[in-house]
């Protein structure tokens, strides 16, 4: 006889064991680890809700604080290595294998640590992959998430940041997981109902609120003139050019430079209401200027930014809000607009090949992937044309095939020099040389050559559709790359009938004066200039205070 | 500290009628250029006073470049720079160039 209830069963027997610790679903935080070790076995697999903005730091440090003969050998599926915490599990053997995404901070401690042979690496995803194999493949045993309210039947109210939260409880709550929340504090009635309660197994008011890292946070202050030449340069040789709509910008300067340009120089160009009307982004402060010239109809975004929630209530016709009227994010469901219905997406890499693969790797450093292959690539499933993508596409198909299907846009947009004058354009890009010494199967690479149009440097812009093979592609992109090495080999009469040929233009060959590229264009010229355009709605976090 | 002199031919002499235009500031990573309307009208001079030593093979590479790209003509360009990177220098050039052909 086959007992197909073997799932339930367990489920049942843990709860049980946990219901010691409980009245109701409610678990005083005092607790929290006798609960943890009696619901979680050796080997389980267990998310720890936490990647680059929200994270269960509660629920981490009790987890890394078990009894290791209780609880070890765990599988670890979760979006981010952010926290201490996280890595304090496979100090501890709490746990020994991982499958993440994004570790940031945490990426110099990560790399050592595999090295050490402390963590058995699954694999380093994007968010989406990940979530998609929590429903295959990686389906938690034992979810810990954050959110900022519970009532008594275990209805959740997560406030802005519901990032991770609906799918990981999806994946979890659906095949026999148990699910156990670090709430912020327990309330009769939620504000809006972001997790049912009946998905919700044990809930635990934790001392302090969830931790929420700022990290799409850009000071206009810090910009600097060649990121506003190059800023200057996307708008008027790609949004402007191409009809850009919808699209989706990363977290560095030069886009953070565009958003502030929006409404001075895009305004100059005619161009509001034709480009940059519907965004995948979170709620980046630097686009208030623009939200407020009208500029943006709608966001939809994946997670919050701290010190944004006022601002985003008060203008509840651009983002996406519960009937609470505070925001609701999504990181699948953002990243699916963002693969699937952006005409572009824009952002700044650490290093760039001759190829035009980028990498965010350096030396003794992982930080994974985040969201950026998904917007970064181009999603051949998709069947819905837009002015933009098809225009991209003709430019690809040089005219030649009888069928031509559309192109993402796909801007990378970097300065030729880094930090402590470090060429950002290589030969062999960094992560190659880490698969060596770490023995992974496959190099990191952000975003693959094949998905990148377009390079943006402050020497100009290669567009890579229109390089007809592999010689012509490198010698764009050796065009663009300024006095680093890769630039200075570059062949000159090559990169100049590119030049001819409009694949490579210059700052002077689309008209842009360089006097021009100068703060006084930006909209905002620090985070206070951000707060007096919200009309006193954001709240920046204290470490961008300086007044 | 470091000091020379990148010397060009330029295609056309230098737009405007402005006598001198100064920009930037000598701070680190950063430079100041002084520019004079001093020299013959296709001739051109860059004087280097660099903080940081031993690149004076990318300045003169960069220079040469903005001699092409910008046609200088008559104009002597002293820099005092504070380790500006390559990228900084061409953009302070390409500005101070622009900033002659401006009225003062």
């Amino acid at each position: 006889m086959i007992d197909w209830q073997k799932q339930r069963n367990e489920r049942n027997a843990r709860l049980n064991a946990g219901s010691h610790y409980a009245s109701g679903k409610m678990v005083p935080p005092e607790s929290a680890k006798a609960l943890l070790e009696a619901i979680i076995r050796p080997g389980d697999r267990v998310c720890l809700e936490g990647d680059n903005q929200k994270q269960a730091d509660f629920l981490a440090e009790v987890l890394a604080g078990v009894d290791r003969s209780r609880i070890h050998d765990l599988h670890i599926v979760q979006s981010g290595i952010v926290l201490q915490a996280h890595l304090d599990l496979f100090e501890r053997g709490i746990a020994r294998k991982l499958d993440f995404s994004y570790s940031g901070p945490q990426g110099a401690a990560l790399a050592r640590a595999l090295v050490a042979g402390k963590i058995e690496l699954g694999a380093i995803h994007t968010y989406i992959e990940l979530f998609a194999r929590y429903f295959m493949d990686l389906t938690p045993h034992v979810a810990l998430i954050a959110a900022r309210q519970a009532d008594r039947d275990g209805n959740l109210y997560t406030g802005p940041n519901t990032e991770d939260t609906p799918t990981i409880v999806e994946a979890t709550a659906f095949k026999s997981g148990i699910v156990v929340a670090q709430v912020n504090e327990v309330v009769d009635k939620v504000l809006r109902v972001d997790i049912p309660g009946d998905q919700v197994d044990f809930i635990i008011k934790a001392d302090k609120p969830f931790y929420v890292e700022p990290l799409f946070t850009r000071d206009p202050a810090s910009v600097t003139e060649n990121q506003i030449l190059m800023a200057m340069m996307a708008i008027k040789g790609i949004y402007a050019e191409y009809g850009v709509r919808c699209l989706n910008h990363g977290i560095g300067f030069p886009t953070a430079a565009i958003e502030l340009l929006l409404p001075t120089y895009g305004e100059r160009l005619g161009l509001k209401g034709k480009v940059a009307t519907h965004w995948a982004l979170n709620p980046h402060p630097t686009l208030i200027p623009a939200i407020e010239s009208g500029w943006v109809e709608q966001i939809h975004s994946f997670g919050s930014e701290v010190g944004m929630d006022e601002y985003i209530s008060a203008r509840g016709d651009v983002y996406f809000t519960g009937h609470d009227g505070t925001l609701r994010s999504n990181r699948l469901i953002c990243q699916a607009a963002g693969l699937y219905a952006c005409d572009m997406f824009i952002g700044s890499t650490l290093q760039i090949d001759l190829e035009g693969n980028s990498s965010t790797v350096t030396p003794g450093r992982i930080a994974g992937f985040g969201g950026a292959p998904n917007m970064g690539a181009d999603a051949h499933g998709r069947r819905h044309p837009t002015a933009a993508w098809l225009k991209a596409g003709r430019e690809a198909a040089d005219g030649s095939a009888k069928l031509i299907r559309g192109r993402k846009l796909v801007v990378q947009i970097l300065e030729t020099f880094g930090e402590k004058n470090k060429p950002n354009f290589v030969e062999t890009l960094d992560s190659v040389a880490m698969v060596k010494e770490l023995k992974f199967d496959l190099a990191p690479v952000m975003i693959y050559g094949d998905d990148v149009t377009h390079i943006v440097t402050e020497q100009g812009i290669a567009n890579l559709l229109l390089c007809r093979g592999p010689a012509e592609r490198e010698q764009a992109i050796r065009g663009v790359a300024g006095f680093t090495d890769v630039g200075r080999k570059r062949d000159r009469k090559a990169v100049e009938a590119l030049r001819q040929r409009g694949v490579i233009r210059r700052p002077e060959d689309l008209g842009i004066d360089p006097l021009a590229a100068s703060r006084q264009l930006l909209a905002a010229h620090s985070i206070e200039d951000l707060v007096t355009w919200s009309g006193g709605l954001y709240q920046p976090p204290s470490k961008f205070r300086n007044w | 500290m470091e000091q020379f002199q990148v010397r060009g031919t330029a295609k056309k002499r230098a737009g405007g009628h402005r006598h001198q235009a100064i920009t930037g500031v000598n701070t680190s990573g950063n430079l100041e250029i002084l520019v004079e309307r001093v020299l013959p009208d296709r001739e051109c001079l860059v004087d280097v006073t660099t903080a940081v030593t031993g690149f004076r093979a990318i300045w003169e590479a960069v220079i040469q470049e903005f001699f092409e790209r910008s046609s200088p003509g008559g104009l002597r360009f002293s820099i005092n720079d504070g380790g500006a990177r390559p990228d900084t220098v061409t953009l302070r050039l390409m500005q101070s160039a622009r900033l002659m052909e401006t009225e003062a």
